[in-house]
Order: C-alpha cells, then structure tokens, then sequence
C-alpha cells in the first residue's frame, strides 16, 4: 500500500483487516508483521518561511530534499537528525517521517535537544482511520495536550504520521573540534562534564574508547576561536578540526559509521552520564561510542545476548538498535506500561498500527 | 464564562469528605474555614471566582495520594494548585471541588552538577531554583515574568516560558522527570535524571502543559546550564509598531539567534518606566534584545544586531552601560504586567503567530482596536511570535468587560487565522477554553480527551478546563462513550 494524500491513507486504514506496518526509506530496519504501508507518497515540503524558522513537510520526504532547501537559506535542522544506513547496511533515503518516529537526533542533542524539542505540529491518521492534527507551526504553543511530543518517538504506534511541521534553526557561520587522546572512559566522562559545566556552548561531546575524545564548538568565527581557546585551557584539549573538515567528522559521528559490518548486535544505552564508565566496565564492548558526554553510548555487543542482564542495578535504558533476540525497547514499569498501553488503545483500538514493536 | 453546577451529590458529602481528609491527613492543614477559603477562590485571572469545598495542603507525594485517594473514592472534584498566578483560570475551584495545593511541597531534593540537574518538590517557586544554584555558576533557563513568585508545579502544569526561552527554550525543553500522583492515588515516575529517560512513549512530553488535567506532579528534575559570561541588553526604539516587527523578522532571518527579543509598545513603555525608572525612550515601539558571552562575543553580537536595526531608522539605538541598567531594564519588562495593572484595568491576551506575520498582525490589532473603541497595549516575546495584546477596559463600565472580551476573541482568532495559535505561553484554563473550536476540529479535541479518559477515567482532575464544556459534559457526568472501551 502506497497512499499519496492523507485521505487515501484514511481510507486504508479504515479498509485494513489485519496488522499494519509503517515503512518510510525502512532504513531503521524496524519492520514488523502486517501488510507494508509505504509512507514515501506522502512528499513534499509544503512551506518553508525562512524568516519565521518554520517548514511543514510532507512525512515521506527524504531528509536529503529538506536538508538542501534549509542550507540554501543557510539553515538546518539543529536536533542532527541520524541516518542510520551505514550501521544498519540498508538503502534508501531517510524520511522525515522515521525521524520523528524514532525522535532522533546526534551529538547536537546535548545542547540543543531531542526531535521532539524541535517538532512543532504534527498530522496523523490514528488507527480508527482519523485525521488528527496537534500543534502548529509556532515557536511557542500551549493550546491543549502536548500530542506533538507524544507523537515524536511512538514508533508508529499511535498513528500514521503525514505532516510534520519543524523548527529550524541559523547554521552557524563556522566549527571546531577540540580532541584529546588516550583517555580512559572515565576520564573521558569527568572531562565532558568539565567542559558542559562550562559557559563555553558545547554542542557536542564524545568518546571512542581507545581513541579520542571530541568537543565540538559552532558560532561565528571570532567567538569560536574565543571559546576553543577557554576550553583549552579548561580541559587540556587541543583544536584539532575546523570548518568543513570538523563538520565532516561530525557527520560521520551523528550517523554512526564507524559501526558499518560486523556480525555483532548494535545497542543503545541511554543512562546518567556519570554511569558511563561503570557500563562501559561491565560492557567491555568491542567498539563503541560515548555520546551526549557519556549519557548516550553505542556500543557492540554479542550477537543473540540480551546485555541488561549486565546492567541490572544501573539506572540505564537499553534498546536494541541491529539485531534479534532480545526485546526491542527498554521493558517499562508495570505503571508505565498500564498507561502505555491505555494510550494506544485509545489511539489505535484495533491494535493493528506497527503492532508489537514498542511492547 | 460558564462554569457547571456543582454536583449537589458531593456537596452532600461535603462534612464527610472534610472529616476523612482530617482524619488520613493529621499532620497536614485541611482548610475549610469559608474566611481562609477567601485566598483560593481564584487565581490571577481574577474576573472568575469561587470557593472551593476545601483546601489541602500536603507535605510529600504520600500525603497527595492519600487525599487523591479519598476525593477518588468520594467521586469529588480535584483542582491542582501551585502559586496562584495562573492568568487562564487554570486553578479556578468549582464549590464542589477540592484544592489540592502544593505550597508546602518545598524542599530541594538533589544538586548534580556533574550530570547538570536539580531535583525538587513542585511547590519551590522557579527563581528559587535559580537561587538554589547560583553561587555555583549555574541556573535554571525558564524565566516567567511571575518567576518570583509561580511555582514550578504550575510551570510544569503550563509548560510556561519568558523572554530568556527564545534560547534556551521553554518548560518542556527543560524538565526531565517527574514524580506524579494520578487521581487514583497511584504513583508513577515519570523520566528521570537525563534526557529521554525510561525510553518508551514520550509521556513526560505529554504531562508537561496538561494543565493539572492528568495527575498531580510533586517532584520534579530540571536540566540546569552554566550561565554565561556575561549578557547585556540593547534598547531599540521606533516610530511605529509594525516597523519594529519587521526588524525583528529580519534579525531572525540574518541567522543572530539573541537570548531575547522583547516587545514593548508605547503605553506599556510609559508604564514600566514609571514603575521601574530604566531610561527607557520614549518612543512608540521598543525593542530589548539580548546577547551573552564573552565582551567580544557581546560587542560582535551587537554590532551585526546594530546594522540591521539601522536599515528601520530606529529613533533610538542604546545599549546598557552597566549591570545596574541592565537589571533595571529586565525589572521594568518583567514587571508590564503589574505595572499596565496600576493604570489601567487590562485582559492579557497570549497568541502566538509566525514571527514573519509581526508586522501585520500588528498593524490589523491597531485597526480593530479602533473598531472597538477599546485602547490596546503591547508587551511580548516577539522573538517566538508570543504576543501579549493587552485590551484596556473600564471594569466599572458596564458591557465594557463584555466588549474586551469580544475584542480578545477576535485578536486570538486572528492569531490562529494567519497559521498561529491561541496561547502561546499562558494556558488555555477556562479563559480560553470556549475558543479551541477556532483551533482545533472535533476529531483533534476528541484525540486530546481520550488521553485523559487514559489518565483519569472518571475526569475528577480540573475537568472544567481547557475544553469546550460541551465536548466534555457526557465525560464529566461519568459516562464515557463506547469508543473509549
Ligand atoms: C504578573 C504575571 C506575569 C506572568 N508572566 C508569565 C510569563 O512570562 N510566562 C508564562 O509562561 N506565564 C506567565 N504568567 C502566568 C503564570 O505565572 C504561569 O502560568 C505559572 O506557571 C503558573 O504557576 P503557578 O504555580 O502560579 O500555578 P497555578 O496558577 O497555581 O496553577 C496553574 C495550573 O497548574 C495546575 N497545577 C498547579 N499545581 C499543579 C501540580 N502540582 N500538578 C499538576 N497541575 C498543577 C493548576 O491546576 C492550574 O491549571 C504570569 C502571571 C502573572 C500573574
């Protein structure tokens, strides 16, 4: 099924008998059972007002087609949305769509927040076939339940995304990269937490164990040099990138690639960054990659092993990004889940969107 | 403004509902004293009163479960309060409810600076927290101009912003759990010490602006930043209101991103100076807008915000000199509100619309406000697009508040006309409640209450607000339609 307007999508779903499952690019290698519902007919940006950091874009356009139109007007979506087709080795063009669906964002998020942070108004068709719009396309609105923050990461769960409506944000006039090398995970950790506890606007703050450790600093040139300089003296880290060299080695970090290949499963650890180190001491992980100052960590893992075994004790939500074998999403507290699944009763009272996929 | 008729079952139970509070609750005040009730029959939006049952007033997340539990069983109405200053209404009691208030909620649980949060009970007020993590560099972004004294309870409940959010964002983009008490008495946890925590459903996103409709939120933990080097404000005047609108678009559009673009027309400006003496000119729009950083990163700032600003002749281009004039400056904006109040009798209007829509929507404001023969005063967030229209009335004139009334409807529906919103920071409460329709289709309002028949199936919880009455009355009256199973 491939609806190319939210009345068709409507309609399939009101028509549909049996599970559904909400594909855009499927770059994300979330599939689940049910009959495929073909997103990327939904395309298009359909307003874009530079002047009011705004654009509404259909759910099927690719990430690629809105990221070219923010950069003609020198701006970009700050939250850093990932692509996940090297670690996950597919094809295909992200959509719109799969990051919200899936709230993503890179190292950005640290300072600047989740997609949900920057997702302004959303359209959907739940499961009863309605047509449902939350939010707008204003910076600031209270007007009812916040349903765009709801929408933003369900998975496809409560509904069929269509319209998405984004803050977007200046590019800044130019980056750099701050590194140090050699430093074990906790040092790495105690020396991000140095330099966000600073005044100095990090924008990104990562560790490769056996490898370097990376802040990132945008702005305008004058101010960057000023702050690379006082981070510094603060941290011991020296410049190692600016300008496009150091915003190619953030790409490569928002999406991942140092994870391509290997048979290995691929986890995502979302925890207090002061308890990096010590997951990262029960882990022993083969490769990974401390984020969000050591809050977020990628990591490989035995294929087939379910690691929160490993983690019990730890504050720490675990999800498995590439792999099989192990459920999914975090498991939720029995509360939690009660008002998990009253909402998606609600949302979708036949059970058939992306059924199973969020537990 | 229409509230319902109290359920006359509750009020019939009123003595034994007081006295089994008392009897759970020893330790905790229960008032029911019609003289004390006096202080919680509204809240800043005072045009709308009425003394509620009681009032409870818990000291921990027990003591709320244990009195939500009681009201749950007795089937009465519950009204979350925090500070009172609600300017929607959102805290106004019905006389068959009971307060549940957090004031006495105020302790300061945790301070991690390491992973940069602070945990603490919902009754502190918001600049408290601030005050909790000064001395240490740091602070707490969300800066109402009610910050001294709102506490973070209606914060989270209002998912409130100020003029420092064009930066650092609102509420929501600041809060990272929650502890919640849900009408039934249940506890739930909700988020946690770091961003996205607990993974599944974003619920935290969703509780933050729920307007005290979903459960009652007692502790809270809330991202904290270093502060910044330093920051100073910049006066901008101008001859007309619609010129310094589109002054602000084309800073917006240049790519500066200043911490605060704030919007003062002529009678707020006259206002706030006699209230506040900052020097501010005397002219017909002013601008403040504010950059951070280092004094270079200052001076940069404002030298690329100064050559876009003369391209509109500004009558007036002057920064502040000292951090005296600075706080002058952000005493006298913050303190519009209650300055307008002293002159006037004014209803506070909170739309929001695209930023590239300021000027005209500011030029149609000033055309309707002689339509109505009803004088307007402007003072907002104009960075954001969050207006603040306030319409001068003569409470003592009759028809007057009625006409104002009108006026503002009229105002909100242009808001959302020209692709905004009706309130963009305030809440919907009973104020605006009867004007979603102009926003929202009765499939988007249906979607919105089935979270809360989720939440709170028998809609005990501020069930007056926020919706139209009519879209909520078979709710209300406990009988949830078949589509709800
Ligand atoms: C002079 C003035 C200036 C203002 N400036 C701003 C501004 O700049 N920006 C802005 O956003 N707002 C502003 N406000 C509005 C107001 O201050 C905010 O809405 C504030 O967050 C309300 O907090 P409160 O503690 O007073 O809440 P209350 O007024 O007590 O309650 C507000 C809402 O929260 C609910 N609630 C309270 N406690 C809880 C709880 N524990 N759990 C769940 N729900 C709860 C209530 O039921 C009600 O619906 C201003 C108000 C005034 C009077």
């Amino acid at each position: 099924m491939k609806p190319t307007s939210e009345t068709e999508l409507a309609e399939m779903i009101r028509a549909a008998d049996g599970p559904l499952c909400i594909q855009g690019a499927g770059t994300r290698g979330l599939s689940c059972d049910g009959d495929v519902l073909d997103t990327t007919g939904l395309s298009g940006v359909t307003l874009y007002d530079p002047g009011a950091l705004t654009l509404v874009a259909g759910a099927g356009t690719t990430l690629t087609e809105v990221e070219d139109l923010l950069a003609k007007e020198g701006q970009r979506l700050a939250f850093e949305p990932r692509r996940l087709n090297a670690l996950m080795g597919t094809s295909g063009e992200t959509t719109l769509g799969g990051i919200v669906a899936t709230n993503s964002a890179g190292p950005a998020r640290i300072a600047l927040g989740n997609c949900a942070d920057h997702l302004l108004g959303v359209r959907f068709v739940n499961g009863a076939g309605e047509i449902v719009k939350n939010g707008g396309r204003v910076m600031k609105n209270v007007t009812g339940y916040d349903l765009v923050k709801l929408l933003a990461g369900s998975h496809g769960t409560l509904g069929v995304l269509t319209e998405l409506s984004l803050k977007v944000l200046p590019q800044p006039e130019t980056e750099a990269t701050l590194a140090i090398t050699g430093q074990t995970s906790a040092e790495a950790q105690k020396m991000m937490a140095l330099a966000l506890g600073s005044p100095f606007e990090v924008t990104g703050a990562v560790h490769i164990p056996g490898g370097d450790t990376l802040l990132r600093i945008e702005g305008f040139e004058d101010s960057v040099v000023y702050r690379t300089g006082k981070l510094s003296e603060l941290t011991g880290a020296e410049v190692s990138l600016q300008g496009e060299a150091s915003r190619a080695r953030w790409a490569d970090l928002r999406d991942l690639t140092m994870f391509s290949g290997g048979d290995a499963d691929i986890w995502r650890l979302r925890l207090k960054p002061s308890d990096g180190p010590d997951a990262m001491a029960r882990l022993q992980p083969g490769k990974a990659l401390m984020d969000m100052a050591g809050g977020e960590i990628w990591l490989e893992h035995q294929a087939g092993d379910n690691l929160r075994s490993q983690l019990k004790g730890l504050n720490c939500d675990a999800q498995q990004i590439r792999g099989q074998g192990a459920e999914r999403f975090q498991p939720q507290s029995p509360a939690l889940a009660k008002l998990q699944s009253g909402l998606r009763a609600q949302f979708d009272p036949r059970g058939i969107l992306n059924a199973g996929l969020m537990g | 403004m229409q509230m319902p008729q109290p359920d006359a079952r509750v009020l019939d139970r009123k003595d034994r509902i007081i006295a089994r509070l008392r009897a759970a609750l020893p330790d905790c005040p229960v008032i029911s004293d019609p003289r004390e009730l006096h202080a919680y029959e509204c809240d800043a939006l005072t045009a709308y009163r009425c003394p509620p049952m009681c009032v409870v007033l818990p000291g921990s997340t027990e003591e709320v479960s244990a009195a939500l539990r009681i009201c749950h069983e007795e089937q009465a109405p519950v009204v979350p309060r925090g500070a009172g200053t609600s300017l929607a209404g959102g805290a106004l009691p019905t006389a068959d409810s009971v307060i549940i208030g957090v004031a006495r909620l105020n302790q300061f649980l945790e301070t991690d600076y390491t992973n940069r949060f602070i945990r603490v009970q919902t009754g502190v007020t918001n600049l408290s927290v601030t005050g909790q993590v000064q001395e240490d560099g740091f602070f707490y972004a969300p800066d109402p101009s009610s910050q001294l004294a709102c506490a973070i309870a209606g914060n989270i409940a209002m998912n409130s912003g100020g003029a420092h959010c064009l930066k650092y964002g609102v509420t929501t983009n600041n809060l990272l759990g929650v502890t919640m008490v849900m009408m039934d008495g249940e506890v739930v946890e909700i988020g946690g010490e770091y961003p996205d925590a607990g993974g599944g459903l974003n619920l935290l996103g969703l509780i933050c602006g729920s307007e005290g409709q979903l459960g009652i939120v007692t502790e809270a933990t809330l991202r904290i930043l270093h502060a910044p080097e330093g920051a100073r404000p910049v006066m901008i005047g101008f001859d007309s209101n619609e010129v310094a609108g589109e002054c602000v678009s084309d800073i917006i559009r240049a790519g500066i991103l200043p911490v605060a673009i704030e919007f003062m027309d002529r009678p707020c400006i006259r206002a706030c100076e006699a209230f506040a003496k900052a020097g501010y000119p005397d002219v017909e729009a002013l601008l403040i807008v504010e950059v951070e950083g280092s004094e270079d990163e200052i001076s940069h700032q404002l030298s690329l915000i100064k050559d876009i600003a003369m391209k509109h002749n500004p009558a007036e281009f002057r920064e502040s000199t000292s951090s005296e004039e600075s706080a002058a400056i952000w005493l006298g904006r913050k303190s519009a509100f209650g300055a307008m109040g002293q002159i006037n009798d004014y209803m506070c209007l909170d739309g929001t619309i695209p930023v590239s829509e300021l000027p005209y929507v500011l030029r149609r404001i000033g055309e309707m406000s002689k339509d109505y023969g009803l004088d307007v005063a402007n003072v907002f967030h104009a960075g954001d697009g969050n207006m603040h229209p306030l319409i001068l009335f003569d409470a003592n004139k009759p028809g007057d508040l009625e006409l104002c009334e009108e006026f503002g409807a009229d105002i909100l529906k242009l808001c959302v006309e020209v692709g905004g919103c009706l309130t963009g920071e305030h809440g919907v409460g009973v104020e605006k409640r009867d004007l979603m329709d102009h926003q929202y289709a009765p499939v988007d309002i249906e979607a919105q209450l089935r979270v809360k028949d989720v939440f709170d199936p028998a809609w005990l919880l501020n069930s007056a607000k926020v919706f139209p009455l009519t879209h909520t009355e078979n709710r209300r009256k406990g009988a949830l339609p078949p589509s709800a199973s």
